[in-house]
């Protein structure tokens, strides 16, 4: 994909890779087998990030780990606000949510306002026995309502015209995450 | 993308629009499928339904759509309103719409009302079915359920049996599977199909046997006994005999067709119960369906103001 214009790397691909390691690693510290554990990734950019998660653990474990993925769409809070109309995603969720340990998956954390929309849709699912918040990303000087992840790959400074987009690609492992300017105030979505 | 924000017809979509209305429909329709069936995306808006014609299954398969998306939800029939006292059809809308109404849903006697409503207020409007015009969501829950069935619409040959003349819902589908590359096919008696309708891009036939070899779908539509104050066919038992669909002359057909029907069925008429209510049937999945394609559009028409 080309570079966006008035970008800056943060993370180059060989260092995203050290920081998916570490939090696969955390993240079987704290799940052993998965047994009980669900990956579930946030439509529409939590996906690859989930899949590319899911991958690296299934690998290190050699066992297959549930994973699914959650539209957050009808639960947001900005559809009057939207300036165009958002499509819905697929939600796919591969087993009841009832005691399981739910690992929510985005790429950037933001205001909080998508996550607490996401803990709103997986409450019509089931009643997991505890949800967990990974994120790549934490713009952690931003956000709007108290929530905070578990784990983190990066935080980062940022100020609020400021976007960060997330590049990850399954096949062609040209990963990376870059910050760039933008012309319009951030309207607070992730 | 849909830039729509009415829904009057399916004339004035594109086939593009129409698929992804159909695409969306299936994130709704796992909705009402899950534990908890309602969603909080629609609290801050409140829906008109406006019935000036009698309706049960459009009118509750409607309601039913905005409470799963929490909308707050006004119903409207014009038998016990003071359009009884002869107020204009504007003057009933203008004073609904001052108690602050965001979209309104309506079905009337007379063609042309939704564009009539579109043009003169500022609020969302569906068409519910208008005379003999267009029912556009009966055609997109039919659409949608034919798609779940054969899942592409390149070549399929979809019929419609029955009372052409009378049926909104007939030309809403006709318009809409013609976009979506299907082939139609009407039958009837002659009675009871329009003059010159071969110029929409459909075939037409009188023999009901021939049409069910032909097709892959058949959607049958309800003899309308309300509006059929002519005599376009000497008696219901004569049209039974010949336009009437059993499990006998289905079971005789070289290929097994799938049934339709928008409801309400007519038993023993244009369908035998044994074939209403056998697996080849989609009847009820239309009606599953039919929430699950309102609960879209509504979603989807809120978001281009």
């Amino acid at each position: 994909m080309a570079a966006l214009k008035n970008n800056k790397i943060i993370l180059s691909k060989e260092k995203l890779h050290f920081i998916l390691e570490r939090l696969t690693h955390q993240l079987i510290e704290n799940h052993l087998d998965f047994e009980n554990s669900i990956l579930l990734g946030i439509q529409p950019r939590g996906i690859k990030l989930c899949d590319r998660i899911h991958q690296i653990l299934e690998k290190k474990l050699g066992r297959s780990i549930l994973k699914g993925y959650v539209d957050i769409s009808l639960h947001r809070d900005d559809i009057h606000l939207m300036d165009k109309p958002q499509s819905m995603s697929q939600t796919i969720i591969p087993s009841t949510l009832d005691n399981k340990n739910i690992i929510l998956i985005d790429d950037v954390l933001y205001s909080g306002r998508t996550i607490r929309a996401a803990l709103d849709t997986l409450m019509d699912y089931g009643r997991p026995r505890d949800i967990e918040l990974l994120v790549l990303i934490d713009r952690r000087l931003h956000r709007h309502v108290p929530i905070q992840a578990k784990y983190i790959g990066q935080s980062i400074d940022s100020i609020e015209k400021e976007r960060v987009q997330v590049y990850i690609d399954i096949e062609n492992q040209d990963d990376r995450v870059e910050i760039y300017t933008h012309k319009e105030p951030n309207k607070a979505k992730g | 993308m849909f830039k729509q924000r009415h829904l009057l017809g399916i004339q004035h979509l594109t086939k593009e629009e129409i698929l992804y209305i159909l695409e969306q429909t299936t994130q709704f329709k796992t909705i009402i499928n899950n534990k908890v069936r309602k969603v909080p995306t629609l609290r801050d808006y409140t829906i008109a339904n406006l019935f000036f014609e009698n309706s049960t299954r459009t009118k509750l398969s409607f309601e039913l759509a905005q409470k799963r998306l929490s909308a707050d939800v006004l119903n409207f029939s014009s038998s016990n309103s003071s359009v009884k006292k002869g107020e204009t059809l504007l003057d009933t809308v203008k004073n609904i719409l001052a108690m602050k109404v965001d979209m309104i849903v309506i079905r009337h006697a007379s063609p042309g009302v939704p564009i009539f409503l579109s043009k003169n207020t500022d609020v969302h409007i569906i068409n519910a079915g208008d005379g003999a015009h267009e029912h556009p969501t009966q055609a997109l829950l039919d659409a949608y359920s034919i798609r779940e069935v054969h899942n592409d619409f390149k070549g399929l040959n979809v019929a419609f049996i029955g009372d052409i003349f009378h049926s909104r819902v007939a030309f809403s589908n006709i318009y809409c599977l013609l976009k979506l590359g299907a082939n139609v096919r009407l039958c009837g008696p002659p009675t009871l199909i329009p003059k010159h309708i071969e110029e929409l891009g459909v075939t037409v036939s009188y023999d009901l046997r021939e049409t069910l070899e032909w097709a892959d779908v058949a959607n049958v539509l309800r003899i309308q006994m309300e509006r059929a104050d002519g005599a376009y066919f000497p008696s219901t038992s004569e049209y039974a005999q010949f336009y009437g669909i059993n499990r006998e002359l289905l079971d005789s057909l070289k290929s097994k067709v799938t049934i339709m029907h928008p409801g309400p069925i007519n038993r023993g008429v244009e369908l035998s119960s044994d074939v209403a209510d056998s697996a080849q049937s989609i009847i009820l999945d239309q009606v599953e369906n039919g929430v699950a394609v309102r609960m879209a559009v509504t979603y989807l028409l809120f978001q281009n103001r």
